[in-house]
């Protein structure tokens, strides 16, 4: 296939990196100011150099790539919420000229799902986003290979800094602010990690999860979601968890058309409490009893090759 | 991807037991042989029922699917099971509360949850690492009926609410608290 990946970030340097190793070639690739096309694909190899070192992919203007050939545009610019603004725009120019899209930004599918959905139904191209919601891990594959309808509840970890942070402060009997600030040296946490401990971006998953699982009969959003972070979780609640067997997690919950993150209790051995940066999802399912699958939950190759995953399916 | 079964909840299962010796034994067999872990017998001597039988209440753990196969177990082997309903059970549910709790009544905090909710306290942990002025945190362990979790929990909140504490819930997957 002929790709265009729209982001030059962890993620989409990655896809291109790793394009050609899948059988596909990039015809344009853009970053936030500049863009490279070549319909006889592009020289990843020169222009990721190119990207490292002058901050930009070519010479073209950005909005160029969507307007280039390709068969697959691969989203990966930055989650915005609300109007999930540019990648909507991205998605739809893809559909709109019955192109597929390939997700990895989680704002699109999180904030305006029932807009997707409809450029998608009159759309000869498909949407798929399996790298919005756990990494590396097929939780939305899997979801869909059993059929939404079968699967009763989702529970999973699926934010690795806020685990990363508590796993730590409870195996060294930390503080929160001494073991966040050794995640951001460590490059576990981001400058500004918000959005990762005050339980955002694991609610946008969630509300991913919830969109999936309604097939369409109700739109989820961060606003349908109920959500606290681990900002207020201190060393000494998490030593009487320890002495009683149990640990706190941050989880993300839909079941019965609610969306919920928060810290929770949970078994010191239970399949939940993954440990370090690992994420897990626990799908209930209507036949088949629990079903864990934990993996990588970030990290740019790992997500490029759930966005490489999607288009093999395409 | 891995397997898991369902997660460790605690029963009661009241028994009458024919007035035999090794009787007591046959009817824990089937317990241990079928996954059940025993907490607790009471094993009531001198209390005989009408027809002659001895009423023992045992506790034990075990997920829900194991614990059908031990009152399964239990019938086949011709032991008087007289509770084992649904409504029967009894639900643990372990929560911590953080915040300013020794300033915030920490006793009141409890007999305001046991008075809004079915839920009977039944193990209290403090932690105050900062002194008793500052936040600390409890561990509280309550026993409430089956299927009453959900209702708990709500008037907890509510209690929690209203003090300014903040409520790390069990996760009820599977039931286990
Ligand atoms: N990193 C992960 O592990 C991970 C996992 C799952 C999902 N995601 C999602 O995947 C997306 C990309 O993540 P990332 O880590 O690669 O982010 P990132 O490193 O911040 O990269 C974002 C890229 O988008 C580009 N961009 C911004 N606005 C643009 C525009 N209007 N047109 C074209 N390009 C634009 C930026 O350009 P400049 O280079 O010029 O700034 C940058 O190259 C995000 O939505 C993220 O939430 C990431």
């Amino acid at each position: 296939m002929r790709l265009a990946v729209i982001g030059a970030g962890a993620v989409g340097s990655s896809v291109v990196e790793l394009a050609s190793d899948h059988g596909h070639s990039v015809t344009a690739f853009a970053d936030s100011s500049s863009a490279v096309i070549d319909s006889a694909g592009i020289d990843t190899a020169e222009v990721l150099d190119r990207k490292r070192t002058d901050g930009v992919v070519g010479s073209a203007a950005p909005e160029d790539a969507l307007s280039a050939e390709y068969d697959v545009l691969v989203e990966a610019t930055p989650t915005t919420l609300g109007d999930a603004e540019p990648g909507f725009s991205h998605v739809q120019a893809a559909l709109e000229r019955d192109c597929h899209a390939v997700l990895a930004n989680k704002g699109p599918v999180a904030e305006r799902y029932a807009d997707v959905r409809a450029l998608e139904r009159e759309s000869e191209g498909g949407v798929l986003f399996e790298a919005t919601v756990g990494g590396a891990m097929p939780v939305l594959s899997t979801i869909d290979d059993f059929d939404p309808s079968h699967i009763t509840a989702v529970r999973g970890v699926l934010n690795g800094t806020a685990n990363f942070i508590l796993s730590r402060m409870a195996t060294e009997g930390l503080d929160y602010e001494h073991v966040l600030a050794e995640a951001q040296d460590l490059g576990v946490a981001e400058a500004d990690p918000t959005f990762d401990v005050d339980g955002t971006d694991a609610a946008l998953k969630g509300v991913i999860i919830a969109n999936v699982l309604a097939d369409d009969e109700t739109e989820y959003t961060l606003d349908d979601a109920e959500v606290e972070g681990i900002q207020d979780i201190s060393g000494s609640a998490l030593e009487l968890a320890r002495a009683d067997g149990r640990t706190v997690r941050l989880i993300a919950e839909v079941v019965e058309g609610s969306v919920r993150v928060g810290p929770r209790l949970v078994p010191d051995n239970a399949p939940l409490a993954v440990s370090g940066t690992r994420n897990i999802a626990q799908l209930e399912t209507e036949h088949a009893g629990q079903l864990n699958i934990s993996g990588r939950g970030a990290g740019g190759p790992e997500t490029a090759s759930a966005v490489l995953a999607d288009i093999g399916r395409l | 991807m891995s397997d898991s079964t369902d997660e460790v909840r605690s029963y009661t299962v009241r028994l009458e037991l024919v007035d035999e010796p090794g009787e007591l034994l046959r009817a824990l067999e089937p317990i241990a042989t079928n996954g059940g872990n025993l907490l607790s017998i009471f094993h009531e001597r001198g209390n005989v029922t009408p027809r002659g039988h001895i009423p023992v209440e045992v506790d034990l753990e075990a997920t829900p699917e194991r614990f059908d196969g031990i009152v399964d177990a239990l019938r086949d082997a011709g032991i008087n099971v007289i509770q084992a309903g649904a409504e029967q059970y009894s639900e643990a549910l372990t929560i911590i509360l953080t915040g300013h709790l020794v300033n915030t009544d920490l006793s009141d905090t409890l007999s305001r949850i046991h008075e809004s909710t079915d839920a009977t306290v039944t193990d209290l942990s403090l932690s105050a690492p900062e002194g008793t002025d500052d936040a600390s945190s409890a561990r509280i362990r309550l026993a409430t009926e089956e299927g009453a979790v959900d209702e708990t929990m709500t008037s907890i909140r509510a209690v929690a609410d209203e003090k300014g504490l903040h409520v790390i819930e069990p996760l009820a997957a599977g039931g286990e608290a």
